[in-house]
C-alpha cells in the first residue's frame, strides 16, 4: 500500500435546516472551501482529482435515489469515477477509508470524499422513523424500537454492570457543548450544566434531549492524495499546507444488526480476541477483567461494542499504536449520545471496560484551559471531541465521519485558528489523532488514524 | 399548575397559495434582485405500502398468534436464538423450532421511551425491555407492560417476567409483550 496524504478539507456550516440551498449546492460549499484552501480554482482542480467517493445515509431523507450522482455532476467531475457509499451512520467513515483504498491502491493519485444529509426535509419525528428503519424492521422497529430506545437500554445495563451513572454521562454533554462553543461550523454552541443536562425533557430514560444529538443539514469534503498526487497538485499551483498529515491506520468492525443477537462471550474468548494489546500484557487488567467475569460479566453483551474494539485494535495495529492513551494526542468520535462517548472511550481502549464513567468526569477527556464550571479530578490528557462532536455539531449522518476528518486535519496542520476563528480548540503540538465513525447499535464502526509527517 | 411549554410544536400544512411575488418585469435588476429571494418550499407526500414477509420466520408469528412463545436452536451445539434465525451463526446449519413459552424469564435491560418514532408516539410513554430467557443465549426486544413509567429504576433490571398475548393477533412482533411474573392472569 502507498502513502496516503489528506491534504485538504472542507465543511458547511451545519444546521438545523438549510433551504437556502439544495443538497448539491451545500455539498458544493464544502469542497469549494477545500479547494480554495490549496490555493486553487475550480478548473484546476477539476483537472487534477481522478475520482470521488460519495456519502450519504438515507434515500428517504432526501427523497432522491443516486443523489451522488447528482453531487458529481454538480461539482463538474463527470465523467470521472465514483460511487456511493452507505454504512449508516458510519457512511462518513467509510467513505474516507474507501478514498484511501483508492490512494493507497494506486487506482487514483487524487481522490475526493464528499457526504452530505439533508435531515430537515421531513419532521423530527419522522425523521426518528426514517432512521428507526435502519434497525430490523420484522423484529425491531414494529416494538416501537428507536434508536435513542435502544441506546437507553445499553445505558441502563451499563449503568447496572458497571455503576455508570447519568452525571458522568452528562459530563460528556457540558464537555461537547462548550468545546463547540468556540467551533463556529458546530449547530449548538451552549454552555450547560450538569443539572441542565439533567432537567432537560427525558427521550428515553435515562438520556434526555441534552444527552442526545440533533438531526442536521450539512456536508463535508476531504482531499487525499498520493505522492504522485502531492506532485500534480504543486504543478498545477496548489499551495500545499505543511506540515503534511497521512492517513496511517485503518480499521473497521461489525455486529449483528439486533443488539438483542449479540453473544456473550466467556472471560478466555474475550481475552484472546477482543483485549487491547495494553490489557493482554498487563496482569493487573487480566486479573480486573477476571472479577467482573466472576461477577456475571460478559462480551459485548449489549453494553459494549465489539465492532468498535475491532476497529479500534485493526487500526491500532496498522498505525502502529500501544497505549493509545498516550499516543494519541486528541480523538473525534461519535458521540450521538453521551452514553455512547462512555462505551466508546472502552472500545478505544483509553480505559478498561467499565470504567467509562469515571473515566468521562475524570477531565482526561477536556480540553485543557478551558473552565467547563465542572470539578475535575485529572488533568486533560486526550481531549475528545475538542470540536464539541456530534452532540453540539450536529449529525448530518454522511457528513459527520468526514466532518472528524477536517477537524483532524486541522488540528494536525495547527490550522484550527485560522479555520475556525478562535485558536482555543487547537490541541498544542497535535501530532497524531483518531477518528471514529460508528453506525446502527454498533453494526459498522470505523477508526482511522491520522499523523502529522515529522 | 404545570408550566406551559416555551414553544409552540411546530407542523406541515397551511393554506393553498396561488400566485407567487415575482417581478413584473424581468429587466436586468429584477433578474440580479432574485439572488435574493427566500426559497420556496413545498409539501411534497410519499406513501406506499409493502407486501413484507416474514421468510423463514414465519411459524414464529403463527406461534405468538396462537400463544406459544417460539425460538431456533443449534441441535449441535444447542446454541439457542430468542429472535429466530434460520440458520446458526457458528457452524452456519439450518437451526430447529423449539417452544419457550414456560422458561424463567427476566430484565436484561429496558428503557422508558417519552418520545419515539411517528408512528409510536402516540403510545408514549412505554417501556422496551430486552428479555433474557432461561436456557436461551440471545435476548428478546419486547414491550414491557404493568409498570409505572414514571418509577422507572435500576432495579426493574433481573425483575422475573412472563410472557402474555394478544387474543386477536396483528401477525406482529408486538403480539407477545410480557409482565412481572407476579402478576396475576387476567
Amino acid at each position: 500500500m502507498r502513502p496516503v496524504y489528506v491534504v485538504s478539507g472542507g465543511v458547511s456550516k451545519f444546521a438545523k435546516a438549510r433551504p437556502d440551498r439544495t443538497f448539491q449546492a451545500v455539498v458544493k460549499e464544502a469542497y469549494d472551501y477545500a479547494i480554495a484552501d490549496l490555493g486553487l480554482d475550480f478548473p484546476s482542480f477539476t483537472r487534477c482529482v481522478d475520482g470521488s467517493v460519495a456519502s450519504y445515509f438515507s434515500d428517504h431523507f432526501a427523497r432522491q435515489l443516486m443523489a451522488g450522482i447528482m453531487i458529481q455532476d454538480y461539482l463538474g467531475l463527470c465523467p470521472k469515477p465514483s460511487h456511493r457509499v452507505e454504512g449508516g451512520g458510519a457512511t462518513g467513515g467509510l467513505c474516507l477509508q474507501e478514498a484511501w483504498k483508492s490512494i493507497a491502491s494506486g487506482h487514483m493519485d487524487v481522490c475526493v470524499a464528499y457526504g452530505f444529509e439533508t435531515m430537515s426535509h421531513v419532521e423530527t419525528w419522522k425523521g426518528n422513523e426514517f432512521i428507526a428503519l435502519a434497525s430490523d424492521v420484522s423484529w425491531d422497529y414494529p416494538v416501537g424500537g428507536f434508536y435513542s430506545g435502544y441506546y437507553a437500554m445499553m445505558v441502563t445495563r451499563h449503568m447496572k454492570e458497571f455503576g455508570t451513572t447519568v452525571e458522568q454521562m452528562a459530563h460528556v454533554s457540558v464537555k461537547n457543548h462548550l468545546n463547540a462553543f468556540h467551533n463556529p461550523y458546530a449547530q449548538k454552541r451552549n454552555r450547560y450544566t450538569v443539572e441542565d443536562v439533567r432537567s432537560a425533557p427525558m427521550v428515553a430514560w435515562p438520556l434526555t434531549r441534552l444527552d442526545i444529538c440533533v438531526m442536521s443539514d450539512g456536508a463535508a469534503a476531504v482531499v487525499l492524495a498520493s505522492e504522485a498526487g502531492l506532485e500534480r497538485l504543486r504543478a498545477a499551483g496548489a499551495a500545499l499546507n505543511t506540515p503534511r498529515v497521512l492517513l496511517t491506520g485503518i480499521g473497521r468492525g461489525t455486529d449483528a444488526m439486533r443488539m438483542a443477537d449479540r453473544p456473550h462471550v466467556d472471560y478466555e474468548t474475550f481475552l484472546r480476541d477482543y483485549a487491547t494489546e495494553q490489557e493482554q500484557s498487563s496482569d493487573e487488567t487480566r486479573a480486573y477483567y477476571k472479577r467482573l467475569w466472576d461477577h456475571g460479566t460478559r462480551y459485548p453483551g449489549v453494553h459494549s461494542f465489539r465492532a468498535g474494539r475491532t476497529a479500534g485494535n485493526m487500526a491500532y495495529k496498522h498505525a502502529g499504536i500501544h497505549e493509545p492513551l498516550k499516543e494519541l494526542d486528541f480523538i473525534e468520535l461519535h458521540d450521538a449520545y453521551t452514553s455512547s462517548e462512555v462505551q466508546t472511550y472502552e472500545d478505544l481502549g483509553l480505559c478498561r471496560y467499565g470504567e467509562g464513567g469515571p473515566f468521562a468526569a475524570s477531565g482526561k477527556a477536556f480540553m485543557p484551559g478551558i473552565d467547563y464550571g465542572l470539578k475535575l479530578a485529572s488533568k486533560s490528557v486526550c481531549p475528545v471531541n475538542p470540536s464539541g462532536g456530534l452532540i453540539a455539531c450536529g449529525h448530518p449522518v454522511g457528513a459527520t465521519g468526514l466532518m472528524q476528518g477536517v477537524f483532524a486535519l486541522w488540528q494536525l496542520q495547527g490550522s484550527i485558528g485560522k479555520h475556525f476563528g478562535d485558536s482555543t480548540l487547537q490541541v498544542k503540538d497535535a501530532r497524531r489523532g483518531a477518528i471514529h465513525s460508528h453506525a446502527g447499535t454498533g453494526t459498522y464502526v470505523t477508526v482511522s488514524i491520522l499523523d502529522r509527517e515529522v | 399548575m404545570a408550566k406551559l411549554p416555551e414553544q409552540r410544536p411546530e407542523s406541515l400544512g397551511g393554506y393553498v397559495v396561488h400566485g407567487i411575488p415575482f417581478p413584473l418585469e424581468t429587466d436586468p435588476d429584477a433578474l440580479a434582485f432574485l439572488k435574493r429571494l427566500a426559497p420556496l418550499q413545498i409539501e411534497q407526500e410519499y406513501r406506499i405500502t409493502y407486501l413484507h414477509s416474514y421468510g423463514q420466520d414465519s411459524p414464529w408469528f403463527a406461534g405468538v398468534a396462537n400463544r406459544r412463545l417460539l425460538a431456533t436452536i443449534d441441535r449441535a451445539s444447542g446454541y439457542t436464538y430468542a429472535t429466530p434465525r434460520g440458520s446458526d451463526m457458528f457452524s452456519g446449519a439450518e437451526t430447529e423450532w423449539i417452544d419457550i413459552t414456560d422458561r424463567q424469564a427476566k430484565v436484561h435491560a429496558f428503557t422508558v421511551c417519552h418520545f419515539g418514532s411517528e408512528e409510536f408516539l402516540p403510545e408514549c410513554p412505554f417501556v422496551l425491555a430486552l428479555i433474557e430467557v432461561e436456557g436461551v443465549n440471545t435476548l428478546f426486544l419486547t414491550r414491557l407492560m404493568g409498570l409505572d413509567p414514571e418509577l422507572a429504576t435500576l432495579d426493574w433490571i433481573g425483575m422475573r417476567v412472563r410472557p402474555r398475548f394478544l387474543r386477536n393477533s396483528k401477525l406482529k412482533p408486538t403480539d407477545v409483550y410480557f409482565v412481572p411474573a407476579d402478576r396475576d392472569e387476567a
